[in-house]
C-alpha cells in the first residue's frame, strides 16, 4: 500500500477528514519554502502538494500566478523542487504530492522525472492540463517509479469519466468543487456536497476536495462529506503576506494548526 | 524534399496530426471541449449552416478577395511573377474575419451568448468583435498591454464595436498572455461561454476547426491563380504566428506535391533566446495552452519570452498542423527578421500603393527572397493576410528613429 493510501486509510479509521495543503515550491525563496513545507507537516497537514513554478499556469488564479513568478525570480524549477522534496524529506514522514502543469515534465522526460521523484521521496504527481484521455505514457512512467498518478474531477467531470479517473488513478482523487481557476473564496462552492455524493456513487476511492477552500469552518463542513478538504490559495495569500517577516513560519504554522483543529471526527 | 502521399488531411480522433495535436486541458474544459468537437462536426456539412456563412463571406466580408499580380514588386524582385491574395481587402482588413464569423455562428447555434476571445494584432480581436455585434453576442476581448499600446488603433476599433477589451498584464503581455487569461475567463464561466479561439492553436477540434474556416482563402486562390497565369505557383507563402492564415492558404494545396510550401515565422531582431518567435529555429517539443507542438521553451520547460515588431507573429508555439507538415516534409519553414520586414512594408507600400501589415510584410520579404532564386517564369503566391493601416504608428516610429 503506498504511503498515500495508508494516509487515508488511517484517516477513515480514525474516523476524522484530513487535511491537504498547497504550497508552490520556491515561494518566497527556496530555503524558506522548505522551511515552510517542514512547518506544514509540524502543524498536523496530512498530505502536502507541492507545487511547480510554470511560466503558464492557466488554471490559477492571480494568487497562485503571482506565488509563480516569486518562485521563479528566486531559481524555483521542477529540478529545484525535486531537490526542496529531497531536502526535506530527511525530515518529515508526510506525504507529498508534486503538483505540476504538463510541460516542465515533458520536457525533462515523463520517465527522468518519474524515476527522480521517487528518489527523493514524492509519492505521487498530479499533472493539472494531462486529463486522463492524455495521461497514458505519464501514468505509465509514474506507476513503473512505484508512485501514484491523481487525477482531477471537476463539476463537468461525465460519470463515465470519473469511473475512468477512479480506475486509472491511485492514492485519492482530486475534486475541483467549482468551475473556475484557483482562488480563495467565503463560502464553501454550492453544489460541492451533490459532486461528491455522484462520486461516491461511483467510486469509494478516497477523495479531497479544493478550490476555494480557505477558513476553518469550510474545512469543518467539507469534512462532513469529503475525505479531505485542500486549501492552496489562501496559504499562499499568507505567504505573499508574511513572506519577508520573521514570523512567517510561525503565521504558517498558527494557520495550518488551526485549518488542522477543525479535522474532527464527523461520525460518531 | 522528401515527400509522403497521400498527406492525411483531418487529425486522429483524437485531435492528433501524426505526433503534434491533442487536448491538454485543465479537467473542467474536457466535457466542454467535447461538446463544441460535436457541435463542430455536426455543422462542417450542415447545408443551411454552411450556406449562412458562404451568404455572409459573399455579401458582408467581401469574398472572394482578388489576386492581384504585384508587376512593379515582381520586377524588383528577380523577376519572378508575384501575386498577391489580398486577404487585406476583406471587411475589418485581414483574414481573420473568416474564421470569427464561422466560430460566432457555431456559437450562436450551441446557444451561448457570451464570447471571450483573445488578440495579439488585434485584427482577431476586431474580428470577433465585429462578428458579435452582427450577431447581437456578448463579447470580452484580452490582449496584452503591450500589444494594446502598439495596436492602439485596433483597441478602438474593438470598444467602438461594443466590445470589452481586457488588458493582460503578465508574462510577456503579448499573445500568450492573453490566450492564458481568455481560457481563465473560459474554465470559469463555461457554461455560458464561447471560447473564440483566433488561430490553428489550442485544443483539438480548433486547429481543425479554424483551418477549415480559412481554407476558403486556398480554394479562392487556387482556382484564381490557374485562371490568371495558367497554372499552379512554383510555391505559396504565408507569414506564420500561430498559423491560420498560413494553413488556411496551405490546405488547398497540400495534394499538389510540386508546389513548395513555406511558412515564414518572425526572426524578430535576431535568432538569440528571447529576440525573436521562430519555433523552427530555436523551438523544441512541448505542451503549450492545450497542444502538443513546437515550442519557444528553457531547459525546464518554462516559456521562454518572444519578440516580433509584429504583435501578430509574437507567440512561442506554432499551430500542431505546421509542426506536421514540416515533419512529414510537406511544408518548409523560413524566418523573416524584424529589419526584412520593416523593408518589406517599404517597399510594397512605394512600388504598389498598399501598405500591408507587418505580419503579411514577414511573407513579402521572403516572397522577395525567393523571387531573386527563381528567377523570370517562376510564380509565386503570397499570402497578404492583411492591411498596415494599425501599424503606421509603429512605422512612423521606426523612421523617426532611424
Amino acid at each position: 500500500m503506498s504511503r498515500l493510501a495508508e494516509t487515508f486509510a488511517a484517516l477513515r479509521k480514525e474516523g476524522r477528514p484530513g487535511l491537504v495543503t498547497y504550497v508552490t515550491a520556491g515561494d518566497p525563496d527556496l530555503t524558506r519554502s522548505a522551511e515552510i513545507v517542514k512547518a506544514l507537516a509540524r502543524a498536523g497537514a496530512d498530505v502536502l502538494e507541492v507545487g511547480v513554478p510554470f511560466s503558464d499556469p492557466l488554471a490559477d488564479g492571480p494568487v497562485i500566478q503571482r506565488a509563480t513568478e516569486r518562485a521563479l525570480a528566486a531559481g524555483g524549477s521542477l529540478r529545484a523542487t525535486l531537490d526542496l522534496v529531497q531536502s526535506v524529506r530527511r525530515e518529515i514522514a508526510t506525504p507529498i504530492v508534486i503538483f505540476t502543469y504538463a510541460n516542465p515534465i515533458v520536457r525533462m522526460g515523463l520517465d527522468a522525472f518519474a524515476r527522480r521523484a521517487a528518489e527523493v521521496g514524492v509519492d505521487g504527481v498530479l499533472a493539472l492540463d494531462l486529463p486522463v484521455e492524455e495521461a497514458d505514457d505519464f501514468r505509465d512512467a509514474i506507476t513503473r517509479a512505484g508512485l501514484d498518478t491523481i487525477f482531477l474531477l471537476s463539476p463537468t467531470t461525465t460519470d463515465a469519466r470519473i469511473r475512468k479517473a477512479a480506475e486509472l488513478g491511485r492514492g485519492f482523487l482530486y475534486g475541483i468543487s467549482r468551475l473556475g481557476v484557483t482562488g480563495a473564496r467565503d463560502t464553501v462552492a454550492t453544489g460541492a456536497k451533490e459532486m461528491v455524493a455522484r462520486i461516491r456513487a461511483i467510486t469509494d476511492m478516497p477523495l479531497a476536495l479544493g478550490f476555494g477552500i480557505s477558513r476553518p469552518e469550510h474545512v469543518a463542513e467539507v469534512g462532513t462529506y469529503a475525505d479531505a478538504a485542500v486549501v492552496g490559495s489562501a496559504l499562499v495569500a499568507l505567504i505573499a503576506e508574511a513572506g519577508q517577516s520573521p514570523d512567517l513560519i510561525r503565521r504558517v504554522e498558527d494557520y495550518v494548526g488551526s485549518l488542522r483543529a477543525a479535522c474532527v471526527p464527523t461520525k460518531a | 524534399m522528401t515527400m509522403q502521399t497521400p498527406v492525411r488531411r483531418d487529425p486522429d480522433e483524437r485531435g492528433y496530426f501524426g505526433p503534434f495535436g491533442g487536448k491538454y486541458v485543465p479537467e473542467t474544459l474536457v466535457e466542454p471541449i467535447e461538446e463544441l468537437q460535436r457541435a463542430y462536426y455536426a455543422i462542417r456539412d450542415d447545408v443551411t449552416f454552411q450556406s449562412e456563412l458562404a451568404r455572409l463571406l459573399k455579401h458582408y466580408v467581401g469574398r472572394p478577395t482578388p489576386l492581384y499580380e504585384a508587376g512593379r514588386l515582381s520586377a524588383a524582385s528577380g523577376g519572378a511573377r508575384i501575386f498577391l491574395k489580398r486577404e487585406d481587402l476583406t471587411h475589418t482588413g485581414a483574414h481573420k474575419i473568416n474564421n470569427a464569423l464561422g466560430q460566432a455562428l457555431l456559437a450562436r447555434r450551441m446557444g451561448k451568448k457570451r464570447i471571450v476571445a483573445e488578440t495579439g494584432a488585434g485584427q482577431h480581436g476586431v474580428a470577433t468583435a465585429t462578428a458579435c455585434a452582427l450577431l447581437g453576442l456578448e463579447c470580452h476581448v484580452y490582449m496584452g498591454v503591450d500589444d494594446m499600446a502598439r495596436q492602439a488603433l485596433n483597441v478602438v476599433r474593438m470598444r467602438m464595436l461594443g466590445a470589452e477589451v481586457i488588458g493582460v498584464d503578465a508574462g510577456s503581455r503579448t499573445l500568450k498572455d492573453a490566450i492564458n487569461e481568455a481560457m481563465r475567463d473560459w474554465v470559469t464561466n463555461v457554461t455560458t461561454t464561447y471560447y473564440l479561439l483566433g488561430s490553428a492553436l489550442g485544443p483539438h477540434p480548433y486547429p481543425l476547426m479554424v483551418r477549415e474556416f480559412q481554407s476558403v482563402i486556398g480554394r479562392e486562390a487556387r482556382a484564381q491563380i490557374i485562371e490568371q497565369a495558367g497554372r499552379l505557383p512554383e510555391a505559396v507563402v504565408a507569414c506564420v504566428g500561430g498559423g491560420s492564415n498560413a494553413i488556411g492558404i496551405f490546405d488547398a494545396f497540400v495534394n499538389d506535391t510540386g508546389v513548395r510550401l513555406i511558412g515564414v515565422e518572425a526572426g524578430g531582431e535576431e535568432i538569440i533566446k528571447g529576440r525573436h518567435a521562430a519555433r523552427f529555429a530555436g523551438g523544441s517539443m512541448g505542451v503549450l495552452q492545450g497542444t502538443r507542438t513546437f515550442v519557444l521553451q528553457d531547459d525546464n520547460g518554462n516559456i521562454e519570452l518572444t519578440h516580433s515588431v509584429s504583435a501578430g507573429l509574437d507567440y512561442a508555439a506554432i499551430g500542431p498542423e505546421h509542426a506536421f507538415l514540416r515533419h512529414i516534409g510537406r511544408a518548409e519553414y523560413a524566418y523573416a527578421t524584424d529589419a526584412d520586414a520593416i523593408a518589406a512594408f517599404k517597399t510594397l507600400a512605394r512600388l504598389e500603393g498598399i501598405l500591408p501589415a507587418l505580419e503579411s510584410s514577414h511573407a513579402i520579404a521572403h516572397a522577395q527572397q525567393l523571387g531573386k532564386t527563381l528567377g523570370p517564369g517562376a510564380v509565386i503566391l503570397v499570402n497578404l493576410s492583411g492591411r498596415g493601416d494599425k501599424d503606421v504608428h509603429t512605422m512612423e516610429q521606426y523612421v523617426e528613429t532611424r
